[in-house]
């Protein structure tokens, strides 16, 4: 399974009222460092069962970066129950991500 | 964690890294790529790169993949894990990491360098709120807005550049009056009217609450003091080796940079330093895909 990519549409049903754990990895699709990170997040939406695994386009959803506060991509959001409860910048191994969702 | 003995261990997965261990792997030897966050290094924020041999335009990002894909193809394997230092032990090296060491016949110190910080108080709490070292990562947050770009070298210059498409201007701030960067990007960076020079000038201060407002500056020239609203700055002042973890085995100079010459030998037989975290003049693509060919081979000779 690959991530799941949301627009501004199914966002608020997809995160906001999903149960559990969701990671929303912002991106842009002119960001080398998003890029680095892409398949790593397809990675994790393979690997985690329990959690829903996602990806928004800041380009085609900018209010969503906005209202996030997404001022760097790639930002990497963890919602729980659809509250947004960590939230991490830039390039990192897969380990430091699979910890924030601990 | 103990680990059987590896032939070559390369701390650091960028380009020099990386190349190393291509090489190190065609010669046959088992490698380990130590990399504590994600392979690649700098070239992963550079949107293209025009001048690598053979190549007319390549994404950092492709380049890096590439590379990468390469020296896994030749046997490397990467493992994320953050060193702390290098241990002389009996005949092998011991490299130590956040979590457990492994030993190696041969270590390539490949960890390069970071961006500089502009060196003013209040600096840390506007990274990524109005502080940027990546014009081409965040760049497209400042559509519209006003920016400044602090440097002289070839980041800088292409970082004006890459802005003055998307904010509504661009203040490129110069502690000189001459640029250091290429001729080609000087001519290129003159053209776009809304970029705005600001020479023989530093920053010596930042403005702002709970997000970056505007710099204070200084003129180096006549000492004048004035004050610069921005939305947000880029810095390209230049990079910073972080070595310090290896200064029990290896001579560090005082800018931090690895002690070795073009051989890439450094002062501990069996440690090698490769690429821009190593003492040389120039630090670019090909010089480190240069290093880490020589580091490799230095390695595998060493070896024996």
């Amino acid at each position: 399974m690959v991530a799941l990519h949301l627009s501004a549409e199914n966002f608020k049903q997809e995160v906001l009222e999903a149960k559990g754990k969701v990671l929303v990895d912002f991106f842009a699709t002119w960001c080398g460092p998003c890029r680095m990170m892409s398949p790593i997040v397809d990675q994790l939406a393979d690997e985690l069962a329990d959690v829903k695994v996602c990806k928004v386009d800041i380009d085609q959803a900018e209010a969503l970066a906005t209202e996030y506060g997404v001022e760097v991509v790639p930002t990497f959001i963890v919602f729980e129950n659809g509250e947004a409860v960590k939230s991490v910048s830039g390039v990192m191994p897969k380990p430091v991500i699979m910890d924030m969702l601990k | 964690m103990a680990d059987k003995m590896t032939d070559i261990i390369i701390i650091g997965g960028g380009t020099a890294g990386m190349t190393a261990a291509v090489y190190a792997g065609r010669a046959g030897r088992s490698v380990k790529v130590l990399e504590q966050s994600i392979h690649g290094g700098q070239i992963i924020n550079t949107s293209h790169v025009e001048n690598f041999p053979g190549f007319d335009n390549i994404a950092g990002f492709e380049f890096a993949t590439a590379l990468y894909d390469q020296a896994v193809k030749f046997g490397a394997e990467f493992v994320y894990a953050k060193v702390t230092g290098i241990e002389n032990a009996d005949g092998f090296k011991r490299v130590l990491t956040a979590n457990g060491h492994y030993d190696a016949k041969a270590v390539i110190i490949a960890t390069g360098a970071r961006p500089r910080p502009i060196g003013v108080a209040g600096e840390e709490k506007f990274v990524g709120r109005g502080i940027s070292f990546c014009a081409t990562c965040d760049g497209a947050f400042y559509k519209g807005k006003t920016v400044a770009v602090i440097g002289g070298g070839n980041t800088a210059l292409d970082d004006a550049v890459v802005l003055s498409q998307l904010a509504e201007k661009v203040y490129l701030i110069h502690r000189r009056q001459e640029f250091r960067a290429e001729k080609q990007l000087v001519e290129k960076v003159h053209k776009p009217e809304n970029i705005e020079f600001i020479l023989d000038t530093v920053v010596t201060g930042l403005k702002g609450d709970k997000r970056l407002e505007g710099l204070e500056l200084e003129n180096k020239v006549t000492g004048e003091e004035s004050e610069l609203a921005v939305d947000g700055v880029f810095v390209a002042i230049g990079q910073m080796p972080e070595n310090g973890m290896f200064k029990n085995v290896v001579e560090v100079d005082a800018g931090g940079y690895i002690v070795a010459g073009e051989d890439c030998k450094t002062s501990c037989p069996g440690i090698f330093a490769a690429g821009d975290g190593r003492t040389k003049k120039v630090r670019q693509l090909t010089t480190a895909a240069a290093d880490g060919t020589v580091a490799a081979l230095a390695a595998s000779e060493y070896i024996g």
